[in-house]
C-alpha cells in the first residue's frame, strides 16, 4: 500500500473520486500531515472497516494510529474523549450510526459539556454511515443527527457532495471542538466528481447554493440534495418556477444567513429531510424563519420528511418512508399556489 | 480443618446466602478486622506529609460543611469522611506526570495535587474566580497541562474508559504514564465500568482503577448493588489484575497503589484495587441516613483512617502527639483566611452563561491556559 493510494492520484491530474473515497482521503491527508490524529473503531484496521472507509490506513499508519477496539461504543467514545483532553485529535468511527445511540452519555455529557464547564477541549470526531435506501432495516438505516443538534457544544455536519465529505472531514478534524460527522451510505459509491489535487477545507457552519433561484426554496442536507435538485429541474421546466437548493451541509451550527437571506429572497421555503418529521431540524428551520423573516413570506414554511416511524425493512415500506422526487414536486406544487 | 466441619461451615453459609438473596432485609457487611498498619519503607518525610493531607482532607471539608450550613455553598455537598486515606493514598504515590482523575469524594487527590483550598471553595461558592468560572461546581474541573488533571462529570463510571483513552494517548506519544481513577461500589454496576475496565485490558493500558467499596451507593447496600463477594472478584474476568485492600490503611493504600502503577509501567495493563472504607457521612448534605445501621457506623468509627495512622505514627516514633495536633493548628488559620477569600470574590456577570460553549479565540477559563 502506497501513500499515492490513499492520498490524492498523481501530480497535476484532476481525479474523479467517490464519496467514500473522498473521506477516505481526507482521513489519510490530515494523518499524514499531523501525528496527534488516530482513527479507533470497530474492524478499522485490519479489516479495513465495514464500508472500508479506513482500507490500507492500518498498513500506512500502524497499529498505534489505527485500533481496533472491542464491540464498546461508550469506550471507543470515552476513550477518545480521553485522548483528545491529552491534546490528541481521535477520529472514531461508529461501524454503523445507529449504534452511536450506545454513546450517547459520553458523546452528551462528557465531550460536549468539557469545555464549557473548565475549558478542556476535546478535538475529536465521531463519524459513521447514516441513512437509508439500501435495506438495511430499523438499525442500520437511522439518521441521528438530531440527538446531536440539539447538544450545545457539538458540531454537527453532513456532507453531500463528495468535495464536501473531504472537505468537512478535514475541517471536522482540525476543529477544536467535538465534531459528530454524519456521512451517507447510500452516497459512499453512487456520488463521484473530479477532486482538487491541492489541500482544502469545508468551513465547519457554511452552506452551500446549489442552484439560484427567485421564486421558491428548498432547504435540504446530505442525501436528500439529489432528489431536491431533480424536483427543482422539474419545477423550472415545467412550470417555470425559479427554484433555489441550498445544501445546508453543517446541522449544528446552522447557517443562519444563508436561509435567512434565501427565504427573505424567495418568500417561499420547503425544508426537506431524510430524518423523521418530528423534532427534525425542519421545526428548528421553520421557527428561525419565522422569528426573522415573517414579512417577507409568501406562504408558510413547509417540509418533506420521513414519517416518524422507524425506517422499515421492506422495499415497498421503505420507499413509502423515505422522501422522493414526487413528494418534494407535491408540496412545492403546493406552496408555490400562495 | 476436618472435611465434616467444612462442609457443614460451606452449608451454613450456602443458606446465609440464600436467605439474603432472597429475604427483603438488605445488608452490606461488617468490615474485617484490620491488621496493623506496615510501613513498605517510606521515608519520615513522606508519612508527614501524607499525614498532613489527611488532615487537610478533613478540614477542608468540615470548613466546607461549615460553609454549607451558614447558606454559602450553592449546590451539594459530599463528604469523604472515613475515606480520605483512598484519595490521599493513591494519588500520593503518584508522579506529578501521572495522569489523575478524581471523582466526587477525592478531594484529598485535588489537595495532593496541588489544587489550593481556596479554589476548592470558589468551585462550591460557585464564583467568577474559581477553575470554572462558576459554570459548574464541586470538584468538576482539571487542568490537562499543568496538573495532569482530567475533571469528572456526575455520571459514575464514564471516567473508566476516558482515563483509558489518556493513557492510550501517553502511550502513543513514549510517555511512561499511568493513568488513575475511581469508582465507587455502586458505578462497578455501569456500562462505563465494564466497556471502560475491558477496553484498557484489551489494549494493556497502564490504568490503575481504584475502587472504593464505601458501603453504599446512595442508599444502596452493597449486596443489592452485585453479588461477588469482593469486588477484587471482577478483575480476572476482565484480565485484569485485582487487589482487595483496607482502605482505612493509607500505607496499605499507597504500597498497593504503587504496585498498580508498577505493572502498568511493564506494560502489564490495567490494576482494579478495591479499597474498603465506609461512607461516614450521607450521600450529600441532605442524606441523614437511616438507612445506614448504627452497629456499622460504630464498626467503622473504630477504624477511622486518620486516628489509625495517627496511632501509627505514634507508635513508631515518626510523630508525637503534639506534632500532630501541631498540623491542625496551622491549617486552621490558612482555611480560615482562604474561606474569607472565597466568600468575598465576586459571582460571574449573567452574560458569563453565553460564554466559552466552544472555542472562542481569547477566551479561556483560567484553569485552561491557551495551547
Amino acid at each position: 500500500m502506497t501513500a499515492s493510494r490513499g492520498a490524492t492520484g498523481r501530480k497535476g491530474e484532476a481525479v474523479t473520486t467517490t464519496y467514500l473515497e473522498a473521506i477516505r482521503q481526507g482521513i489519510w491527508e490530515e494523518m499524514e500531515k499531523d501525528d496527534s490524529v488516530f482513527l479507533l473503531g470497530e474492524d478499522i484496521g485490519v479489516y479495513g472497516g465495514a464500508f472500508k472507509v479506513t482500507e490500507g490506513m492500518l498498513e500506512r499508519f500502524g497499529a498505534s494510529r489505527v485500533i481496533d477496539t472491542p464491540i464498546s461504543e461508550t469506550a471507543i467514545v470515552g476513550a477518545a474523549i480521553g485522548a483528545a483532553l491529552m491534546g490528541m485529535r481521535p477520529v472514531a468511527e461508529m461501524q454503523f450510526i445507529d449504534f452511536i445511540a450506545c454513546a450517547f452519555d459520553p458523546i452528551t455529557n462528557f465531550a460536549a459539556k468539557s469545555r464549557y464547564r473548565w475549558g478542556g477541549g476535546v478535538p475529536m470526531v465521531i463519524r459513521g454511515p447514516c441513512g437509508g435506501g439500501v435495506h438495511g432495516g430499523p438499525f442500520h438505516s437511522q439518521n441521528p443527527e438530531m440527538y446531536f443538534v440539539h447538544t450545545p457544544g457539538l458540531k454537527v455536519v453532513a456532507p453531500a457532495t463528495a468535495y464536501d465529505a473531504k472537505g468537512l472531514i478535514k475541517a471536522a478534524i482540525r476543529d477544536d471542538d467535538p465534531v459528530i460527522y454524519l456521512e451517507h451510505k447510500y452516497l459512499y459509491r453512487r456520488i463521484k466528481e473530479e477532486l482538487p489535487k491541492e489541500d482544502y477545507l469545508v468551513p465547519i457552519g457554511r452552506a452551500a447554493v446549489r442552484r439560484e433561484g427567485s421564486d421558491l426554496t428548498i432547504l435540504t442536507y446530505r442525501a436528500m440534495l439529489y432528489p431536491s435538485l431533480e424536483a427543482a429541474e422539474v419545477l423550472e421546466s415545467e412550470r417555470g418556477v425559479k427554484t433555489e437548493v441550498i445544501d445546508l451541509r453543517t446541522l449544528l451550527p446552522l447557517d443562519r444567513e444563508a436561509i435567512l437571506g434565501s427565504a427573505r429572497k424567495t418568500g417561499k421555503v420547503l425544508v426537506v429531510h431524510e430524518d423523521t418529521r418530528t423534532g427534525g431540524i425542519a421545526g428548528e428551520i421553520t421557527a428561525m424563519i419565522n422569528e426573522e423573516v415573517f414579512e417577507h413570506l409568501d406562504g408558510p414554511v413547509l417540509r418533506v420528511t420521513a414519517p416518524d416511524t422507524p425506517v422499515p425493512y421492506s422495499p415497498p415500506l421503505e420507499e413509502f418512508f423515505l422522501p422522493n422526487k414526487d413528494k418534494i414536486l407535491a408540496a412545492a406544487r403546493k406552496l408555490n399556489a400562495y | 480443618m476436618p472435611a465434616k466441619k467444612a462442609a457443614r461451615r460451606s452449608r451454613k453459609k450456602a443458606a446465609r446466602t440464600r436467605r439474603s438473596r432472597a429475604g427483603s432485609a438488605r445488608t452490606t457487611a461488617l468490615p474485617v478486622p484490620a491488621g496493623p498498619i506496615r510501613n513498605h519503607g517510606l521515608p519520615r518525610e513522606d508519612l508527614l506529609a501524607m499525614h498532613r493531607y489527611l488532615r487537610l482532607n478533613r478540614m477542608v471539608e468540615d470548613k466546607l460543611t461549615a460553609l454549607h450550613r451558614q447558606g454559602q455553598v450553592v449546590g451539594g455537598l459530599y463528604s469523604s469522611l472515613g475515606q480520605e486515606a483512598i484519595s490521599v493514598g493513591t494519588a500520593y504515590a503518584l508522579e506529578p506526570t501521572d495522569l489523575l482523575a478524581p471523582m466526587i469524594r477525592n478531594i484529598g487527590s485535588l489537595l495532593v495535587r496541588g489544587v489550593r483550598p481556596l479554589d476548592l471553595f470558589l468551585q462550591f461558592l460557585a464564583r467568577y474566580d474559581a477553575p470554572t468560572h462558576g459554570k459548574d461546581g464541586t470538584l468538576h474541573f482539571g487542568n490537562v497541562l499543568k496538573l495532569s488533571l482530567i475533571g469528572p462529570i456526575s455520571v459514575v463510571g464514564s471516567l473508566v474508559p476516558v482515563m483509558a483513552g489518556a493513557a492510550l494517548a501517553a502511550r502513543s506519544r513514549g510517555e511512561n504514564r499511568v493513568a488513575l481513577t475511581y469508582v465507587g461500589d455502586g458505578a462497578t454496576s455501569t456500562g462505563y465500568f465494564h466497556e471502560g475496565l475491558n477496553f484498557a485490558a484489551a489494549l494493556r493500558l497502564p490504568l490503575v482503577l481504584i475502587v472504593e467499596n464505601n458501603g453504599y451507593a446512595y442508599s444502596t447496600t452493597t449486596d443489592r448493588q452485585f453479588a461477588v463477594g469482593s469486588l477484587a472478584e471482577k478483575g480476572p474476568a476482565y484480565g485484569c489484575a485485582a487487589e482487595s485492600i483496607d482502605g482505612t490503611d493509607i500505607l496499605a493504600v499507597h504500597a498497593a497503589t504503587r504496585r498498580a502503577m508498577e505493572r502498568g509501567r511493564r506494560g502489564e495493563g490495567p490494576t482494579l484495587l478495591e479499597c474498603r472504607a465506609m461512607r461516614m457521612k450521607g450521600h450529600a448534605q441532605h442524606d441523614d441516613m437511616r438507612y445506614v445501621p448504627n452497629k456499622l457506623l460504630e464498626a467503622w468509627k473504630r477504624l477511622d483512617p486518620i486516628d489509625r495512622f495517627e496511632a501509627f505514627l505514634i507508635k513508631e516514633g515518626h510523630a508525637t502527639k503534639d506534632d500532630l495536633e501541631s498540623v491542625a493548628r496551622a491549617i486552621a488559620p490558612e482555611l480560615d483566611d482562604a474561606a474569607t477569600r472565597a466568600q468575598e470574590s465576586p459571582l460571574p456577570e449573567p452574560g458569563e452563561a453565553l460564554r466559552g460553549v466552544y472555542r472562542e479565540p481569547g477566551y479561556e477559563t483560567p484553569w485552561w491556559p491557551a495551547a
